[in-house]
């Protein structure tokens, strides 16, 4: 099972390869990673996306919260959380082919970010699952190339995971 | 407590005096000698080791006797790097290490400069820690946090990296009285409720059983687990870690539980309808391959609360301090009798010592079992015996015996060769009144003689014991049961006459090759008063598997 978890670190060097680290060696896997800095500039915000059964998580947080620089750990239901990500597709696409394009991105509300004599580049930002809809959706022009940042995720309601 | 302008260097020889550090176990090399030049105008005294591991080694078993951080310092590259073995042994067992090493200049770094290694990367999963420092201004910061990381909490070892041209470079110094990391709080005392329900299951319970394990003795909680035990009546087994949390010659104490355990405390275990595990990770090698009943209710008590849950099921999980939490759980507890359940444990006690009596006498080579026995009997009671890791292990620690003052250390997670030769150095320059016994195999010794120049430079009295018969044992029985006897890589011919290295390093010595002379050089051995090796000439054969 896919679990999300928000972590609050310190915002020091070495963090970030202490955190992986630590999901290599005690065998955890992760999908995806995005690491930023927060309101407050000392804290930074990890957010993983790892694989595993109820005993995998329950061992993540306890081996995560040991790490000194690791100052809150929150693994929050898929369903209380607002989830987001940021894909970058560059596609083919031939002059005629740019009124279709231009259609999809409006209906899937995606940014035209770029475009070239031969191709152009959309900008999604949105949940997995629709992103990957958005991939198939451009899959047939031809993709050259992919980009996408890794899930950050927000708890829905007024509750705030701060330092 | 005004500023004062020095080096960073200076700054860190300061800082260690702030802390109350005596000793330092070290070797030298360029990136480091900044720090070392520091240390000629202090009173902290220089143990010159022979080996960057054994000054890991010597500062655990420093550190393991005094209950406190203890100081070791290697040079960059090679020096770190071979550091770390000592750094994951010492993890493995929570002992609280601070390990500094030099490191390449600022400037070099990243660069494959000369002698260097990126030991903060490399040392990552075994530490508690670790910082690089980069910036000169926050090393007392460093120091201060990195000795109440280690020592605090499940103390553990702490790297602190700092490289030459910073070490060099003048600060105004000051050292902060108290710290705070937000990030790291450690819990003390256990929950209340968890505490009510613990005290409860032990009430209902008619077979309970304390498990001992090494964090009783990180928490200072040796008085506190024999009065539970006397007060309730609750026989005690223990890990490897936890031997003589309480005396081994207690009547409550059944023995080293685990594969290589004692019969009365695997039995015990699988008896018991409660056990009460205390500061024992539950290591696969102690209780989890033994735990399989479904039935038996644990109470399991630890300062980490990684390690509850982790390896087996627990009923009634307690994070803390082991002995704040026995306080508490002693408070709701009164007088019990646990009459039958002791009295069966105790017969087949005294069965299993008549069993292993009987097997004890040889003529021709020295029994090792008796041998363990011998020398405890003429040890004084405030000893420490150390051991090494292999068969001399299991005979060591099944068949030690100890006062409520002695000590057994070894490597109990890690199972370092070598340890125990530098760590009984560490030990005995921490408390040179305690009588200290290295027992190694001869596989173990020649992964740490060379540490005998360190004992006759620095006169450390320690006494080293080697058992020797040609073997890698413990491997040689793994190979016999599982390989169907086929050997490979355990036969040891080819070592020396270990009385005749012992005379090279100027070390008086004896062998003793029969059981009948084993008292007289055992006695001959405490008595002299200067480092001193003892060759034990063992069967070939002699395992140490019990059954």
């Amino acid at each position: 099972m896919k679990h999300t978890i928000s972590i609050l670190v310190e915002n020091n060097a070495g963090v970030l390869a202490r955190i992986s680290g630590l999901f290599a060696r005690r065998g955890f896997n992760i999908y995806s990673l995005a690491v930023g800095v927060t309101d407050d500039e000392t804290v930074s915000r990890v957010t993983i996306v790892a694989d595993g059964d109820d005993y995998t998580l329950e061992q993540i947080e306890k081996q995560l919260n040991k790490l000194i620089d690791v100052i809150k750990v929150r693994t929050v239901k898929p369903d209380e959380l607002l989830q987001r990500e940021l894909v970058l597709v560059k596609v083919s696409c031939t002059a005629a082919q740019r009124h279709e394009l231009i259609s999809i991105a409006k209906i899937t509300q995606a940014k035209i970010s770029d475009i070239s004599i031969d191709s152009m580049t959309l900008e999604l930002s949105d949940c997995e699952s629709r992103l990957e809809k958005f991939q198939e959706l451009l899959r047939p022009y031809g993709i050259k190339e992919v980009v996408r940042t890794g899930t950050i995720a927000i708890q829905k309601g007024s509750a705030a995971l701060r330092a | 407590m005004a500023s004062e302008r020095m080096t960073v260097a200076a700054a860190m020889v300061k800082a260690l005096e702030q802390e109350g550090i005596k000793h330092i176990f070290g070797y030298p090399g360029a990136a480091i000698c900044p720090f070392f030049d520091e240390l000629i105008k202090s009173d902290i005294q220089n143990i010159l080791v022979r080996h960057e591991a054994n000054s890991g080694h010597a500062a655990a078993g420093y550190a393991r006797i005094m209950g406190k951080p203890a100081v070791c310092a290697a040079t960059s590259g090679p020096g770190a790097t071979n550091l770390i073995t000592a750094i994951a042994t010492a993890h493995m067992d929570s002992v609280p290490l601070i390990a500094i090493t030099g490191q390449v200049v600022s400037s070099q770094i990243g660069r494959d400069a000369f002698q260097e290694a990126d030991i903060t990367g490399a040392s990552e999963p075994f530490v508690k820690h670790s910082f690089l420092v980069k910036d000169k201004n926050v090393i007392a910061e460093v120091i201060k946090k990195a000795f109440y990381i280690a020592g605090t909490g499940r103390p553990g070892p702490v790297l602190i990296d700092v490289p030459m041209d910073i070490q060099k470079q003048e600060i105004d110094f000051e050292y902060p009285e108290t710290v705070e990391i937000r990030s790291y709080k450690p819990s003390v005392s256990g929950n209340k409720l968890q505490i009510r329900k613990a005290a409860e299951a032990v009430k209902n319970s008619r077979k309970p059983l304390i498990c001992a394990g090494g964090g009783i003795f990180t928490a200072g909680a040796v008085g506190e687990l024999l009065q539970l035990s006397e007060k309730c009546d609750i026989p005690v087994i223990s890990t490897m870690m936890g031997i003589g949390a309480i005396p081994t010659e207690h009547k409550n104490y059944y023995g080293m539980l685990g594969v290589f355990g004692v019969e009365t405390a695997k039995l015990a275990l699988q008896e018991s309808d409660l056990v009460i595990a205390l500061g024992a990770r539950m290591s696969d090698r102690s209780v989890t391959s033994l735990l399989p009943f479904n039935d038996t209710v644990v109470i399991h008590i630890d300062v980490d609360p990684a390690e509850i849950g982790k390896n087996s099921p627990v009923n009634i999980p307690i994070v803390g301090d082991v002995k704040k939490v026995l306080e508490q759980l002693l408070t709701e507890l009164g007088e019990m009798k646990h009459e039958e359940w002791q009295d069966m444990l105790y017969r087949n006690k005294l069965e299993c010592r008549e069993k292993n009596r009987a097997e004890d006498n040889c003529a021709e080579h020295v029994s090792p079992k008796h041998f363990v026995k011998t020398l405890c009997k003429h040890l004084p009671d405030k000893c420490a015996v150390c051991s090494d890791v292999g068969s001399n292990q299991i005979w060591a620690a099944n068949n030690v015996v100890l006062t409520d003052q002695g000590r057994f250390f070894t490597s109990g997670g890690m199972g370092t060769m070598g340890y125990a030769y530098p760590a009984a150095v560490g030990v005995k320059v921490a408390e040179p009144d305690r009588e200290v016994v290295a027992l190694s195999g001869d596989g173990s010794f020649q992964m740490s003689f060379m540490e005998l120049a360190t004992a006759v430079q620095h006169g450390i009295n320690v006494k080293g014991v080697v058992f020797v018969n040609n073997y890698l044992g413990m491997v040689r029985e793994y190979q016999d049961k599982n390989f169907e006897g086929r050997r490979t890589m355990v036969d040891l011919s080819g070592s020396p006459d270990f009385s005749k290295i012992a005379e090279a390093y100027g070390i008086k010595s004896e062998t003793v090759s029969k059981d009948s002379d084993v008292e007289s050089a055992v006695k001959k051995m405490i008595e002299t008063d200067e480092p001193y090796l003892l060759q034990v000439m063992v069967d070939r054969t002699e395992r140490s598997l019990i059954e």
